[in-house]
């Protein structure tokens, strides 16, 4: 494509049911007083 | 829904539901920013399964509108050209996408799961920070430290409810967890011996001020702690501002010379965690400070405090604090570029994976799959509402434990918080914290407004960042 440049693939749409629930939770690495949980790693990708 | 923005000198187009990100010249992104503008394309949830590749066909009444609006700026043919790929990209589902994945099962049917806990191993501080959300240690409470037996309880009251999940997370917490130590160790030594009875993997984390750090301890943390938080706001005057010992002395120099100790032993992933307030809103400075002396990772938050507070952040120190993190952003790529790559928390995103959907609609966990206790064994959903007798769970001594707060906090995801729906970083902070929602406005469906404003600004620099160091660049 001459015009767009996509450098992120549509992640939200890969589903996998409820989720592992394996990842860390989000205030257990290193905020306690506020909340991004999009930087937690995936377990099953971490453990590949 | 998209979001158009400019970092540096790119183009940035999210498309919010999928998490598609795209770079973009001049042409296509007028022509997105005017589709955006248009409204044709709805919040997701109101119109699910919206396909717009008709509407953006080249005779339609939008094409025709948008070509008539950019004629002055941009040649027929190019935007012509442009919308084409738009359509194509919107065709392929990574441009106007819907929501349709999100199932009713990911937001609330997860089950009552508990995996992760914060440990408050010592209601009692040797330092006495001014901004401690903790009450210097006591937790509006009695000071006092964790006993090995209520610790025990807290494990076993953990294992017992963390159902099939197998990895669990115990954050050492305070207080100042060094100065229970002993106790510490203890338990470390207990999880060992229980993790392998119930076929369980325990994670360690230990947050401290560092005080205390001797070689002794740190052998001991390198061995058992998958992560170590270390406090530290940056440069010394900012940092003995806010932090200082109970008996009023700088801190700087005594914990900067332990964290320094610290870095060359050890081993594995650990964080130097700072905060900022609005004495010092110039907080790039403060992390470039911890970033020259050599720390892998660094975290230096918003200040969390009641507005009555003189250093507290108020809505009219939002622009200046957005040009600090445009700062930041600058200085983590000036880093990145001379090969001197630190973490930096909130920037810290994998954008080509990331956690997946259930995780990012599910939240932080708080009173769900995450709670904190205290040191006389009382559960809370996290450590912000510990002391509160609201928020108040149970006991880990209770022989059952039902927690009458799992309704209101599982449901406290982003599809039920009205101020998230029209929001495009719902996927990146996941509705924000909930602690910070109901200390701001007693109510956990609404988010606490200035904390949203910086979340959106840090999610735009870490896919800035991100965009400005994927090659080959856009002409």
């Amino acid at each position: 494509m001459k015009h767009i440049k996509t450098i992120v693939k549509p992640v939200l749409k890969i589903v996998a049911g409820k989720g592992c629930g394996e990842c860390q939770t989000s205030c257990q690495s290193a905020c306690k007083t506020s909340c991004t949980v999009a930087n937690q790693e995936c377990e099953n990708i971490k453990r590949r | 829904m998209i979001h158009c923005y400019q970092f540096n000198e790119h183009n940035i187009v999210l498309d919010v539901n999928s998490g598609a990100v795209h770079l973009v010249s001049g042409v296509a992104y007028d022509i997105l920013n005017f589709i955006h503008a248009s409204g044709v394309f709805p919040p997701p949830g109101e119109t699910p399964g919206t396909t717009p590749g008709g509407d953006l066909a080249p005779e339609g009444p939008l094409a025709i509108a948008l070509c008539a609006a950019l004629a002055e700026k941009h040649p027929a043919g190019v935007l012509t050209e442009a919308l084409a790929e738009i359509r194509a990209l919107a065709e392929a589902g990574m441009l106007f996408t819907d929501d349709s994945q999100v199932t009713p099962d990911m937001l609330e049917g997860r089950g009552a799961v508990i995996k992760a806990m914060c440990l408050h191993v010592a209601h009692d501080c040797n330092m006495a920070c001014r901004y401690c959300f903790g009450d210097t240690g006591a937790f509006s409470g009695p000071r006092g430290l964790l006993s090995r037996e209520t610790g025990k309880k807290a494990f076993d009251f953990l294992i017992r409810q963390s159902g099939a999940r197998r990895n669990l997370e115990i954050d050492f917490f305070g207080g100042e967890p060094l100065m229970n130590f002993g106790v510490v160790k203890e338990l470390v030594a207990y999880g060992r011996e229980q993790e392998k009875r119930a076929g369980k993997n325990i994670r360690f984390t230990l947050t401290t001020n560092g005080l205390l750090l001797d070689e002794e301890k740190e052998a001991f943390i390198n061995r058992h702690m998958d992560n170590v938080i270390l406090s530290l706001d940056g440069r010394p005057e900012v940092n003995d501002a806010m932090r200082k010992t109970v008996g009023g002395q700088s801190a700087y120099a005594r914990t900067a010379g332990n964290l320094r100790r610290f870095q060359q032993s050890r081993q594995g992933t650990y964080y130097v965690r700072g905060t900022f307030t609005k004495y010092n809103l110039d907080f790039s400075e403060d992390v470039r400070h911890l970033a020259e002396m050599g720390f892998p990772g660094v975290s230096v938050e918003p200040v969390v405090a009641d507005k009555t507070r003189d250093f507290a952040l108020r809505e009219e120190d939002v622009p200046r604090i957005l040009e600090e993190y445009d700062k930041l952003a600058q200085l983590y790529l000036e880093y990145a570029e001379r090969g001197q790559t630190f973490a930096f928390f909130h920037f810290n995103m994998d954008l080509s994976q990331g956690p997946c959907v259930v995780k990012r609609v599910s939240g932080c966990g708080a009173g769900t799959e995450y709670v904190a206790v205290s040191p006389e064994g009382d559960i809370y959903p996290c450590h912000q509402f510990v002391g509160e007798p609201d928020f108040k769970l149970g006991n880990v001594n209770d022989e059952g434990f039902h927690n009458a707060l799992y309704e209101r906090f599982n449901a406290a995801h982003i599809y039920n918080k009205p101020a998230c729906a029209g929001c495009w970083a719902k996927f990146y902070c996941s509705g924000g914290c909930h602690a910070n929602a109901w200390h701001e406005n007693e109510d956990l469906l609404k988010p606490y407004a200035l904390g949203c404003a910086l979340e959106k600004k840090r999610v735009e620099c870490a896919i800035g960042i991100a965009a400005h160091l994927a090659p080959p660049r856009l002409p």
